[in-house]
């Protein structure tokens, strides 16, 4: 290992801007002559627009022009899309009802888009916006997950009963024998938390047009520029895909909430052509809570049928996943093929079937948030496995180990086949970092204070690197998922790496200039990464699933490969030596058995004032692009352990200790995979304790700040003991598995799991407050008192 | 319009707004001070931490007009030529950052901690005195490590300490 290559702790290249003011994140552009975007949002959850009056709005000072829905469908603009394709049991498409980027004749939940107002500056917008008149006739509302079939309200008319698709996965009939023979079924009733994603920096869009050259130009806060590109151009129809330029720069944090394709921003490149002029919006918090996609929203029960040996012999599981008023960009992929397939955990599960409905509701839409679905599958997985074991009196380390898969690859009966990994060499030493055999002493001691401590396990397993192209298309996604790069080499011997990957946080500068640096023996400081604009990068699918290792470093390998290949026939003319007796090694080319040898940079320069070859033989220049698609998902492991002490007078669950081993595979750099882990941890912390977004029955959102919804805090979260394991994924060339979401998947349960081992009894939900451990610690004490 | 004068980062700054103008708006708009950020409505994730007269303030709960003939600093405005101020480079040093949204309101923050509470933060009161700042990417972990190492680091630098 070199000091900048694969595995090195490398400090960020990027943090010199960062720590410094000088990121640029999409609200610091400023376009000549820009004006100012602000949305009129509906202030309830259902309700058929009889009339809007823009008249009055129209001569407030400094309005440049109000729009409403008519006005993009005068101009032929369509709807939203929602980009994957899922199919009913019954074999019938799912109802997607129609989405609006400016709502037509109905709104459909709290913060729907009504009209907007571009005024010179931001505060004559939102006073323009108060002067609309909208004739509303409030409809009533539905809400509620779980009874949103049932409900006399009809979201969309294409669904009469709200339900967007009743999916299903696995073998029932083998499923069904199963637990007819087992010895024990253990049942759970669980309801996976609304949350909504919050990263700092709220989304923003800035959309120009040029009246000269015809050509569009979008800043926005995105996770994936030539999808949005993609969508707005092909789908939405708002500009040609080659007179669109999609740019997003430095963008602070995604989650998933960026990877979609929302109003805004589709507003603002056709208002930019319609007014003349650059056209900016950047959400407030307030909006944020309102309109960015949510995640989650399950309501399931599952059982599991153990046999006489304690093996676990089947799992059922049916789902209700809210997917709110309208289908986001990948919504309903979320809770069908990201959430069933990992149903089968780290366990030898010989049947398994599960069951989902989506349903619409007058709520935000819900789509992918940091894990996706996978947090779910694991939370209704391991939260069924802890309470099994409990139930049989085993011990529940020892219950998984007994489990465990142990031969690879391993085909589960829901679609995925495990390539590889070593689930009870994470567990072994998460038992021992945890300090697991002493716990029972720490238990009677936090006793002794009148504090109930406890422990919770958790051995999630997810599916990364998505995706296969050809694998994701059977399922219904509409794109190909596979990942692009180009390695330009200057003449100097710098490097240019242009990706399709996007960094939000993840430090792609620095990481991918390792791979760089690693395999042309160049320092990092050579290398530049390219990415996040689609002049300059010429396609690229995004930044999410913890895709950009295995999927988007790949293509750079390739492209490398490519670069040397292309090195060593420029070095074989140089050298005057046959091309097969060409090695490079050590950032070198030389003639086997000779001590002749070129660096990379002669070469390079050799390349391009290419004096020593013909055109004729070999073309000039160093620059070589590559598409990789991947064969197959990445399989991140690990064991989580979260020990806790519950104040039963407080109801205050602080966490005492964390544990993560994790197994993703080849580590590029172990700084930033530690700080991926600890981001995670603390959402799937925060999803457990603190966070959850709550609609009224009338469906407003009661938790639309930071002042009702809680985020997890420095106060809320411990130090981590983070350690690895590594089983080298064999399903790519650089042996990475992902690591972006694994602390947001495993965390729910080991917090869930910790809480109930300490109450003593499985009844408490997700977000575990104060208040609620604090009746459920009751419950513990006194069981008829708190009924 | 209401003039108002203030020094900013050293310079001094005179410029006609609007009163209801905030003092993040006057620095990101009138200065293209970007450095410090907008994240939040209700006064609660510190993205927009400036100081005030040498103080940790909220600049978007902070008029414009109330920072007249006062000094303020932005994150733009503590390294010293081309060193990094030592709070910065301990960010860098131990990844206390990965979007890098929250970060200047964290190192402003961070900062006024230590000219509070002095170079030996234990883990708890760095956690306890965090609580006005927000980060959705770093679960705080390598936060609380980059303040600890700052706050230590910066007693080893008077000079940066004297130029707040
Ligand atoms: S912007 Fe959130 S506290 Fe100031
Ligand atoms: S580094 Fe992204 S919010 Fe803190």
């Amino acid at each position: 290992m070199t000091a900048t290559g694969i595995g090195a702790p490398v400090r960020r290249k990027e943090d010199q801007r960062f720590v410094t003011g000088q990121g640029r994140y999409v609200d610091d552009f400023n376009r000549p002559g820009q004006a100012h975007a602000y949305f009129l949002r509906s202030p309830h959850a259902h309700a058929a627009i009889r009339s809007i009056d823009t008249g009055p709005a129209t001569i407030m000072p400094g309005v440049i022009a109000v729009f409403t829905g008519d006005d993009l469908a005068a101009d032929k603009i369509g709807g939203l899309i929602c980009g994957w394709m899922i199919h009913s049991k019954d074999g019938s498409p799912m109802k997607a009802g129609p989405h609006p980027a400016l709502a037509q004749g109905k709104v459909r939940y709290v913060g729907d888009h009504v009209a907007v107002v571009i005024a010179e500056t931001l505060a004559q917008a939102k006073d323009a916006a108060e002067a609309i008149v909208v004739d509303y006739d409030v409809l009533p509302a539905v809400v509620d997950t779980a009874q949103a079939t049932k409900a006399s309200v009809q979201v969309h008319e294409v669904s009469p009963d709200n339900t967007v698709f009743n999916w299903h996965l696995g073998n029932k009939d083998e499923t069904e024998a199963a637990f007819a023979r087992a010895k024990h079924v253990t049942k759970i009733d669980l309801v996976n938390n609304r949350l909504v994603p919050n990263p700092i920096e709220p989304r923003a869009a800035v959309g120009e047009y040029d009246f000269g050259t015809d050509n569009y130009t979008l800043y926005t806060t995105s996770q994936n520029p030539h999808v949005a590109r993609l969508v707005l151009s092909a789908f939405i129809g708002v500009a040609p895909e080659h007179k669109l330029r999609v740019i997003a720069p430095d963008v602070g944090g995604g989650f998933g909430s960026k990877i979609f394709i929302y109003a805004e921003e589709t507003v603002c490149v056709w208002a930019a052509k319609k007014v003349k002029r650059p056209v900016k919006w950047t959400s407030d918090r307030s909006e944020a809570f309102l309109s960015d996609a949510h995640g989650r929203d399950h309501v399931t029960h599952a059982e599991m049928a153990t046999d006489e040996n304690g093996k676990i012999i089947g799992l059922r599981v049916h789902t209700t996943a809210n997917l709110g008023a309208y289908l986001s960009t990948f919504s309903s992929s979320v809770p069908t093929y990201l959430y069933a397939p990992l149903l089968s955990g780290q366990y030898d599960i010989p049947a398994i079937y599960c069951e989902v409905d989506g349903v619409y509701t007058n709520t935000a839409p819900v789509d992918a948030y940091r894990g996706a679905g996978r947090p779910e599958a694991t939370f209704v997985v391991e939260r069924l496995v802890e309470k099994t074991a409990r139930e049989l009196g085993q011990n529940p380390a020892e219950f998984r180990r007994k489990n465990y898969i142990t031969q690879f690859p391993h085909a589960t009966p829901v679609i995925m086949t495990y390539d590889t990994g070593d689930y009870a060499a994470s567990l072994d030493k998460a038992l021992e970092i945890a300090d697991y055999k002493n716990f029972q002493q720490r238990k009677q001691e936090s006793a002794r204070r009148g504090k109930l401590r406890g422990i919770g396990f958790s051995s999630y397993i997810e599916a990364c690197g998505i995706a296969p192209s050809q694998a994701v298309g059977s399922l219904g996604a509409g794109v190909g998922l596979w990942e692009s790069a180009e390695v330009r080499v200057n003449p100097t011997g710098s490097v240019e790496v242009l990706t399709g990957s996007h960094s939000h946080g993840q430090g792609h500068e620095t990481t991918f200039a390792q791979l760089v640096s690693d395999r042309l023996g160049i320092s990092i400081d050579q290398v530049s990464i390219v990415h996040g604009d689609t002049d300059k990068v010429q396609f690229g699918m995004g930044t999410y699933g913890s895709r950009s290792g295995a999927v988007g470093m790949s293509a750079i390998a390739k492209a490398i490969d490519k670069v040397i290949a292309k090195g060593k026939k420029v070095a074989a003319h140089v050298l005057e030596a046959s091309e097969g007796d060409i090695e490079f090694k050590d950032g070198r080319f030389g003639v086997a058995g000779t001590d002749r040898s070129m660096a990379f940079g002669e070469i390079a320069l050799q390349a391009y004032i290419a004096h020593k070859f013909s055109g004729q033989d070999l073309e000039p220049g160093l620059k070589e692009g590559a598409f990789y698609d991947p064969t197959n998902f990445t399989f991140p492991a690990g064991v989580h352990i979260c020990e806790v002490e519950i104040d039963p007078d407080t109801g205050v669950t602080k966490i005492e200790r964390w544990t993560a081993v994790d197994d993703f595979g080849v580590i590029i750099n172990p700084m930033i995979v530690e700080g991926q882990v600890h981001g995670g941890i603390a959402q799937g912390v925060g999803q457990a304790l603190l966070e959850g977004a709550f609609y009224d029955e009338s469906g407003q959102l009661i938790t639309a700040s930071f002042n009702d919804y809680c985020m997890p805090r420095a106060i809320d979260l411990p130090s981590f003991q983070v350690g690895m394991t590594v089983t080298p994924c064999p399903s790519n060339p650089l042996g990475i598995k992902g690591c972006g979401e694994a602390g947001a998947i495993a965390a729910p349960p080991a917090v869930i799991n910790a809480i109930t081992d300490a109450l003593g009894h499985e009844d408490i939900a997700m977000p575990a407050t104060p208040q609620a451990v604090w009746r459920a610690a009751q419950k513990a004490r006194m069981p008829m008192a708190a009924e | 319009m209401t003039t108002v004068s203030l020094t900013v980062n050293g310079q001094s700054v005179t410029a006609d707004v609007d009163p209801r103008t905030l003092l993040v708006q006057f620095l990101r708009e009138n200065l293209r001070l970007t450095g410090t950020h907008v994240g939040c409505d209700t006064s609660q994730c510190g993205a927009c931490v400036v100081h005030l007269n040498g103080q940790a303030v909220k600049s978007c709960t902070t008029l414009a007009v109330q920072a007249n003939a006062s000094v303020v600093t932005t994150i733009e405005g503590i390294a010293e030529g081309g060193d990094l101020h030592p709070m910065q480079a301990a960010f860098r040093e131990h990844h206390g950052l990965q979007c890098g949204y929250c970060t200047p309101g964290m190192i402003m923050s961070a900062i006024d901690i230590v000219n509070r509470k002095g170079n030996a933060l234990d883990e708890q009161t760095i956690r306890a005195e965090l609580e006005g700042n927000l980060c959705r990417c770093t679960g705080y972990h390598n936060i609380v490590k980059a303040v600890a190492a700052g706050a230590q680091a910066m007693a080893q630098a008077p000079v940066q300490q004297a130029a707040e």
